[in-house]
């Protein structure tokens, strides 16, 4: 059984981090509005990350044009959003829901084939080279963020949240904002369908066999290659997804987002362990909650409080949280 | 005696070294040749760019290293120059302090993350210097006390490098003879002789580890090398070049800000030319540096054409409009890693030299 040895270290940590800056903020409804909002950003970094975590892990391509799906997602939200103005602005929320929805799902698909597009041209001729697929991924970046430019101009454009969408709860004194309780669904859906994927089902019993031993499972008869680009593109929808999810929590998206959050998700599975999902998460939630407490206690900080996270992880365990693989 | 100066590592096909000689003489009389002060701009550009390029390629090319954190030490040297010259006058011992503080922190930062990568995977340590070179970017443009924030520093050079110090009444060959003349050759002179310097790095035993290191690890490390201190070598030689490269800047434009050394498009500049220009060769740097500059120069007065032609199709007008000339170059350079991974360089020389092109 594999939930035997379950390593829960790392998931401990959240909860000690959490306890750990209390008795430093001292007002216990201020911690608690910065522990779910730190969970809750935590999750969409999630969401933004997990597909990065499949392409880098399990397929051991270093994509680093995966920022470029997460753009590209966001600004088919924006039309797809614009297009549907009755339905965002209507007061009712599942009417909200129903303009959100088809966004997604467009990004989604929209992001999907453009994934299936860019393993067959930029990344299929350099598996196995890192170097050149470093380099590659990294032309495909700008050629991408130049494309996005071309058809949605180079400005930023506004990506209001639906009206039923904002604003917050109470808990006592402690605001929650309704956009991130519907994060922490959306990052749960998909954290649950992912894990339980490649843990319960054969498809992803053949991805993680054919990550192990790629040969062997070959050898079985099962198609390995095509098993893997359906990775690349579930990763590349994926990343569209938490596009849509990135933007309306900015509330704006430009043609360099991608580019911006390459480094947040390069953290995330850094510290989680390339391929692991259960990592991601861990990963993405330590990221939200420095982010919302330095962010709170030391502004000035915030920005160097997730390499100082990273770093701190590495030193202790320089593969990450669950290594997947020894490569 | 050339055998020394360039370290016995010589162009090896005819072409190459005429166009060496052209880019050397073209650079060298830049200021009579081309005349007027965007060309005598695009020279100078060219000189700084040798030199980033060149200290990357030592990374990248010759240890097989990828770094994202290069630009970081470059806009370390632009702006120790530019601090140190706001805050103690244009005088030459601000252009000296700001140059040894500025290699100095250089130094203990690329040290840093040199150790701390080596226990990470290989793999990290590009992620890492991104995440990094962010940092320090971000960090730049809010220390505005410091650095000028986002508007930068402008800042005055020593007079003898000012374009209002003329040492002659006369112009000659039509050039004033001013301190900006001078600040030109100056740029020359350091360019070549860190060009050389680095020839004389790559080629030494030295050198020939990074190499044996980059070709393989495993092995480079069975023989008994110890690959982890070659590496933090390579990558602080790398870092303190690039600093150079940097003070060369900020000493030619008497400016410095984010936009101007320390962007992540500079970097993807730089990735472009050690590309086309050839990796693992310190001429490709020289090569790839002046025809890069010299088309991204002009390239956007070559697109302004093509869209003004392609108006009546308005794709093909977006598609070809001044702006998005990233997009042609981003094109160019994955096309080239396919199609041209050895470069111009290297191209040339396994024309000139069939046999030994498979080394």
């Amino acid at each position: 059984m594999k939930n035997l040895d379950f390593d829960w270290k790392p998931l401990a940590l959240v909860p000690l981090l959490a306890l750990a800056v209390l008795p430093f903020i001292g007002s216990g409804s201020t911690w608690l509005t910065l522990t779910v909002a730190g969970l809750a950003m935590g999750m969409i970094i999630f969401i933004i990350a997990s597909g990065l975590t499949l392409v880098f892990g399990l397929m051991d391509v270093l994509n680093f044009g995966h920022g470029v799906f997460i753009a590209l997602g966001a600004f088919v939200a924006t039309s797809v959003l614009g297009g549907m103005a009755d339905w965002t602005g209507s007061q009712e929320l599942w009417r909200n829901f129903v303009a959100v929805l088809p966004a997604m799902v467009v990004a989604m698909l929209v992001a999907g084939a453009v994934g299936l597009a860019f393993e067959r041209f930029l990344v299929r001729p350099v598996y196995g080279q890192h170097l050149k697929q470093i380099l590659i991924t990294v032309g495909g970046a700008i050629i991408g963020e130049e494309l996005i430019k071309v058809v949605w101009g180079p400005e930023q454009i506004p990506l209001p949240l639906p009206e039923a969408m904002r604003g917050s709860l109470f808990i006592g004194d402690a605001a929650i904002s309704k956009y991130r309780l519907i994060a922490v669904a959306v990052g749960l859906l998909v954290f649950g369908v992912l894990a339980w994927t490649l843990g319960r089902t054969k498809i992803g019993l053949l991805i993680r066999a054919g990550v192990q031993d790629r040969e062997m499972v070959e050898s079985l008869g099962y198609r390995i290659k095509r098993l893997f680009v359906g990775v690349f593109v579930v990763g590349s929808a994926l990343a569209g997804l938490g596009g849509v999810m990135w933007g309306l929590f900015q509330q704006n998206v430009v043609p360099q987002m991608g580019a911006q959050v390459n480094v947040l998700i390069f953290i995330v599975i850094i510290i989680g362990g390339l391929g692991s999902t259960g990592g991601a998460l861990i990963g993405a939630l330590l990221v939200g909650l420095t982010a919302n407490y330095t962010g709170f206690l030391v502004p000035k900080a915030a920005l160097f409080s997730n390499i100082a996270l990273m770093v701190a992880v590495l030193l202790w365990r320089p593969q990450g949280f669950f290594p997947v693989t020894n490569r | 005696m050339l055998t020394r100066l360039l370290s016995n590592d010589f162009p090896r096909s005819r072409v190459l070294a005429v166009l060496l000689l052209a880019v050397l003489l073209g650079l060298a009389f830049a200021p009579f040749v081309f005349p007027g002060v965007k060309a005598l701009n695009v020279a100078a550009k060219v000189l700084v760019f040798v030199v980033l390029v060149a200290s990357f390629d030592l990374l990248l090319g010759y240890t097989g290293i990828v770094s994202f954190a290069h630009t970081m030490f470059f806009g370390i040297g632009a702006y120790g120059v530019a601090i140190a010259s706001t805050s103690m006058g244009p005088t030459w011992s601000a252009l000296g302090v700001g140059l040894l503080v500025s290699l100095a922190v250089s130094f203990l930062l690329a040290l840093t993350i040199g150790l701390f990568s080596l226990r990470v995977r290989a793999i990290f340590f590009a992620m890492i210097t991104l995440a990094v070179a962010t940092a320090f970017l971000t960090l730049a443009s809010q220390l505005s006390d410091f650095t000028g924030g986002d508007d930068g520093l402008t800042f005055k050079v020593p007079a003898l490098l000012s374009p209002a110090f003329e040492f002659a009444e006369e112009p000659f060959l039509g050039v004033s003879l001013d301190g900006r003349l001078l600040c030109y050759y100056l740029l020359f002179v350091v360019a070549l002789v860190l060009v050389l310097a680095l020839l004389r790095i790559v080629n030494s035993p030295f050198g020939r580890v990074l190499q044996a290191i980059r070709e393989n690890e495993f092995r480079a490390e069975a023989i008994g090398y110890r690959v982890v201190v070659y590496r933090t070598t390579s990558s602080i030689l790398s870092a303190l070049f690039a600093t150079l490269a940097g003070a060369m800047l900020a000493l030619w434009l008497r400016y410095n800000g984010p936009d101007t050394s320390l962007s992540f498009e500079i970097m993807l500049d730089v990735l472009l030319i050690v590309v086309i220009g050839g990796m693992g060769t310190i001429y490709g740097a020289a090569i790839g540096s002046a025809l890069f500059l010299v088309a991204q120069s002009y390239l956007q007065d070559l697109l302004k054409f093509g869209s003004e032609a392609a108006a009546g199709l308005p794709w093909m007008a977006a598609l070809l409009s001044p702006d998005r000339w990233l997009l042609w170059l981003g094109v160019l350079y994955v096309l080239s890693v396919y199609y041209f991974p050895t470069g111009v360089v290297g191209r040339l020389r396994a024309a000139a030299n069939p046999k030994a092109a498979s080394h």
